[in-house]
């Protein structure tokens, strides 16, 4: 990596911390107009929705390996575990399945 | 003892410690076959502590985008806390600016979770400082190790820890979608709209998240008062 990166992490720490810190000091005791909040609202499940789709079937060249990845996490999150066991689960099931058929 | 102090804090900051360690070790491993040094992995970890953009951004550096793109979405993917943020203030005790702002770098998804649903009335400064020290903690420590030992992990487990990250998103989202039509449509959308850019390849992965994200936070919203008053 070259400079380039450096300022890169600096960019990245900016834009994460400013939305982190405007509510928290600036903002308090003012509003949003109520559209931009309910987008705002709407934001985490659509960017999980865009982040787990289609990207999780290619985390191998081997399109089942994230089929197969993707039906134990999501199959651990309906019976109800929470995240860690979700995502140590998930890892279980393909490493069990790796060393079997890999 | 203060049962709502620093300790307390800590105490309930364990979990998040314990759910970040893979997450964290992954990332410090990716990091490593991404190309990046112990120093700038560990670095992004310390300055910017943000697990979901910090993925991306590996996946981003890999595909050869813009790092100002890569900046750009960082910045679309961690608007989110924009809001958390405002209605975590209403849960926290008044306090000075400067500690506020300092706490403010430690609010993740995780971290407003713990916070947001503790029980009775306002949190203090300390509990917040806390939750977030052993969480930051656990995230940095975690990353170094993840790169230090990332080669000398068997092939197998490296492979299988790939699904790390997108289980965890999975483990975020599926107890809200549970009786939640509008957060099934939600992660639907754009999942169905971003798999769409990247199969035609009208979009870098960047844009796509990017625009995938607004297009359907943007249409739920836009539908939504029209099912209201129907």
């Amino acid at each position: 990596m070259g400079t380039w990166f450096w300022w890169m992490i600096l960019g990245m720490a900016a834009v994460t911390y400013i939305p982190r810190a405007i509510p928290l000091t600036f903002l308090e005791g003012r509003e949003l107009p109520a559209s931009v909040q309910n987008v705002l609202k709407n934001i985490p499940y659509a960017v999980l929705g865009a982040l787990i789709f289609p990207a999780i079937f290619f985390i191998q060249e081997n399109i089942w390996f994230g089929v197969l990845g993707a039906a134990a996490a999501f199959g651990l999150a309906f019976m109800g575990a929470n995240v860690m066991v979700v995502v140590l689960g998930s890892i279980a099931v393909l490493a069990v399945y790796s060393l079997i058929f890999m | 003892m203060d049962e709502h102090g620093f300790s307390a804090g800590l105490k309930a900051g364990v979990s998040i410690a314990i759910g970040y360690f893979p997450i964290a070790l992954t990332f410090g491993l990716l990091a490593k076959t991404t190309g990046l040094s112990l120093i700038e992995a560990t670095a992004m970890s310390v300055f910017v502590f943000a697990g979901a953009a910090q993925y991306i951004s590996l996946s981003l550096i890999a595909a050869g985008v813009s790092p100002v793109v890569i900046v750009v979405n960082t910045f679309v993917v961690n608007i989110r806390h924009f809001l958390m943020t405002a209605a975590l203030n209403e849960k926290m005790q008044p306090d000075a600016i400067w500690k506020k702002a300092l706490y403010a770098f430690g609010i993740t998804d995780e971290s407003f979770s713990v916070l947001a649903t503790q029980s009775g009335g306002r949190l203090k400064t300390s509990f917040a400082a806390g939750v977030i020290i052993i969480s930051y903690g656990s995230w940095v420590v975690f990353t170094a190790i993840g790169h230090l030992i990332g080669a000398n992990l068997p092939q197998f487990l490296q492979a299988s820890m790939g699904i790390a990250l997108y289980a965890m998103f999975v483990g975020l989202l599926v107890p809200s979608m549970r009786g939640n039509r509008k957060v099934v449509s939600l992660a639907a959308i754009a999942g169905i709209i971003n798999s769409l850019f990247y199969f035609t390849g009208w979009l870098s992965t960047g844009w796509a998240i990017l625009v995938s994200t607004l297009v359907s936070a943007i249409f739920i919203e836009y539908i939504s008062p029209r099912a209201r008053k129907a």
